[in-house]
């Protein structure tokens, strides 16, 4: 029982909590200066989330993708490089899986995993892009990933404009059946939510996350070079190397996500006008998550679970968007600046150490 | 030091669960106001929502003009303030669960307002047949569906009958958003009612590929009018805003180029300086009218409404006289009547 009590008032466990209890605080107020109420608008949100089989499926599906952008800017971080290129790596992602999706005729048991698995490639490869950049000319990896996001958003618009979109269509046409990763028995339980294998996939890319950097021996040297890279390279690994891979494995995890949001929820790719924003709130959950796999998991669940019940905050309490984007601005914020947090968790820190004692 | 800061937190966490506590107290009386006055509504009453796409309720265009047309409805028909609502869209994603939403809600209409969301409402459709949607500027094939449509093509006639009577350098513009169906409508219009008056304009066409960029907006019309147009007009939504903004910058600095704005009246946003005038499509109108006939039960299900200059549904801005000559606006009303008479038929694809 201790030791239960141990975990929960830890301090990597406290702060995030501690931030969200804040930032969800300062949504309140927010709120309350607009002239809303906020206690109804967050029982609107948990009801939006809870209150129906649909929009509970719903929501898994939104986790699912933000699951995956976490893990790939997380697995960045563990190297020491700030990965804001996990939206292109899933937009290509989405494209290659498309391409295998709708151009190829195999069974069932071999189309999926591998379109799954050219999501996978794909995302790596432009993911490494960026590590090859930093690794051979030391060019800074936020600038070309950032420019890389771009790059990505308009060759998947003219790879899908050129090759597999019908004349004066807006999207490609539907990938083969036997490509399909929707669960069918389990969306008709959820009454038609588009709920899809991409999901358990993200739980074991999290279990994937953790084995690799802890349990292996390029893991390590993963983690080492993150830690100090002069001292890594001291100790005689290949910084160069494991940079490259950090930035490939980050990206198959977006890629994945990518390949996932084809083959499981819309089964076609349609042309985007503008990012589809899940690299960049991947950021945020591998920030609130603090670079664990446990933790990004968990902050995706809050993540999708804000993004999608905020459309109740709207429906049953009447607030707009615009002031829901604040509480979730908000608890970002909070988790970002630890500093203001641990003056918080202090005193609750400080009274278990005496007691303690 | 530590001690001061502990009580601050305790003070600041109190403090907020005071204020929370008041919020509630608060809006009670509100929440029962709102259900009085329900109750003391007219006979007809009905819940009427729309989806919008991925522009938002603010966009200057036409995701707000059927609100607009929606909160009209609402007056018009006495309705409680809760009966009409929108959901906004911030990714195709959430199109099927933001119209699920009010379909599992039991709303009477449920709106889904622009060409990209008509394969999502399909689905939602199908899923469940008992529900009444309608959409705009998409043609969807379902019996609880019904498409409204607009002759575009007929209204930007006009818009480059006018702009090819203005134009001093012989040249026009044509600055389109994505190019798509709808927007291709647009374009062929305008260069049909451009070459009508005068065969040896030239008309420069580019697609920026978004709806909401104002920044490639801007720079998009600096090259077309680096080229000598001196009139654009803009299909694009929020991207137009910088076709606008340019013509501003080049305003001022002496040159004589003039935009001619889309979907609402433009020169309402962006002065009468550089509007010369706006193709309107009155979406506000379609979403209250097939609203409006739901509550005396007419509702067509399954039907593909086309609405074009002979309906009203598009045509020129009112406040057009103020920069556009009477003899241009007098030709364009002849163009205007050729056309409802279906002397002249206008290109569409």
């Amino acid at each position: 029982m201790n030791k239960v009590i141990a975990v929960f008032t830890k301090e990597s466990f406290l702060v995030p909590l501690v931030a969200i209890i804040l930032g969800l605080l300062t949504g309140a107020v927010a709120m309350l200066a607009g002239g809303f109420n906020p206690v109804k608008a967050y029982v609107a949100l948990l009801e939006k989330v809870f209150g129906s089989a649909y929009n509970f499926g719903e929501t898994i599906r939104q986790i699912t993708p933000l699951i995956f952008t976490g893990l790939a800017v997380a697995f960045a971080f563990r190297t020491g490089l700030f990965n804001i290129g996990a939206e292109g790596q899933f937009i290509v992602g989405m494209v290659a899986s498309t391409a295998v999706g709708v151009s190829f005729d195999l069974p069932a048991y071999i189309h999926a995993p591998l379109a799954i698995i050219a999501g996978a490639v794909a995302g790596g490869l432009w993911g490494s892009i960026a590590g090859y950049l930093k690794a051979a000319r030391g060019v800074n990896e936020v600038i070309t990933s950032i420019m890389l996001n771009w790059v990505a958003l308009y060759f998947a618009n003219w790879v899908m404009n050129a090759f597999f979109i019908p004349a004066g269509q807006q999207r490609s046409e539907m990938i083969q059946d036997s490509a399909v990763i929707t669960i069918s028995w389990l969306s008709a339980m959820f009454d038609s939510a588009r709920l899809h294998w991409g999901t358990l996939i993200a739980i074991l890319a999290a279990i994937f996350f953790y084995v690799i950097l802890w349990k292996t021996k390029s893991g390590y040297e993963l983690r080492a070079v993150g830690l100090n890279p002069h001292a890594s390279e001291y100790a005689g690994m290949n910084v160069n190397r494991n940079v490259v891979k950090a930035m490939f494995i980050g990206g198959m995890f977006a890629g994945i996500g990518g390949a996932c949001e084809i083959l499981g929820v819309f089964h076609y790719q349609a042309i985007m006008t503008s990012q589809p924003g899940y690299g960049f709130d991947g950021i945020a959950v591998a920030l609130i998550g603090g670079n664990t796999p446990l933790g990004v998991v968990l902050a995706a669940i809050l993540f999708g679970i804000l993004t999608f019940g905020s459309a109740g905050m709207k429906f049953g309490a009447g607030v707009p968007v615009e002031l829901i984007r604040v509480v979730i601005a908000s608890v970002i914020f909070f988790v970002a600046a630890h500093g203001i947090v641990k003056i918080f968790v202090k005193p609750i820190l400080k009274k278990k150490k005496e007691g303690g004692n | 030091m530590k001690k001061v800061l502990s009580v601050l937190s305790v003070a600041t966490l109190s403090l907020s669960l005071v204020l929370a506590g008041c919020g509630s107290k608060e809006a009670q009386p509100q929440g029962q106001t709102g259900a009085n006055g329900g109750a003391t509504g007219s006979a007809p009453t009905i819940k009427v929502a729309m989806v919008t796409d991925v522009g938002g309720v603010n966009d200057n265009s036409f995701n707000q003009s059927a609100w607009e047309g929606l909160q009209k409805l609402q007056k018009d028909l006495n309705l409680p303030q809760d009966n009409v609502n929108y959901l906004q869209s911030t990714s195709d994603a959430e199109y099927v669960p933001n119209l699920t939403q009010f379909v599992k809600d039991k709303w009477d209409l449920t709106w889904g307002i622009g060409y990209l969301m008509g394969d999502h409402l399909k689905k939602v459709a199908t899923e469940n047949p008992d529900s009444k949607l309608a959409i705009i500027d998409a043609e969807v094939d379902a019996p609880n569906v019904e498409s409204v449509l607009f002759k575009e093509h007929e209204g930007s006639f006009l818009a480059g009958v006018v702009a090819a009577k203005m134009s001093k350098s012989k040249k026009v513009g044509f600055v389109g958003g994505v190019e798509i169906p709808v927007i291709k409508r647009f374009e062929l219009g305008f260069e049909a009612g451009v070459k009508a008056v005068d065969p040896s304009v030239q008309v420069i066409k580019v697609y920026t590929g978004a709806f909401d960029k104002p920044d490639v907006g801007k720079s998009t019309a600096s090259s077309i009018y680096g080229q000598g147009v001196d009139i654009i007009f803009h299909a694009s939504g929020g991207t137009g805003d910088g076709v606008f903004n340019e013509a501003k910058d080049r305003k001022a600095k002496g040159q004589d180029v003039w935009v001619i704005g889309v979907d609402k009246d433009q020169s309402l946003t962006f002065g009468d300086e550089i509007t010369l005038t706006s193709m309107v499509k009155r979406v506000d109108e379609a979403v209250y009218l097939v609203s409006k006939d739901l509550t005396e039960g007419k509702f067509e299900g399954g039907k593909i409404k086309w609405l074009g200059l002979a309906e009203d549904g598009v045509g020129l801005a009112s406040t057009s006289t103020k920069n556009v000559p009477e003899d241009v606006l007098k030709l364009a009303e002849e163009y205007k009547q050729k056309i409802v008479k279906g002397e002249i038929t206008v290109p569409d694809k």
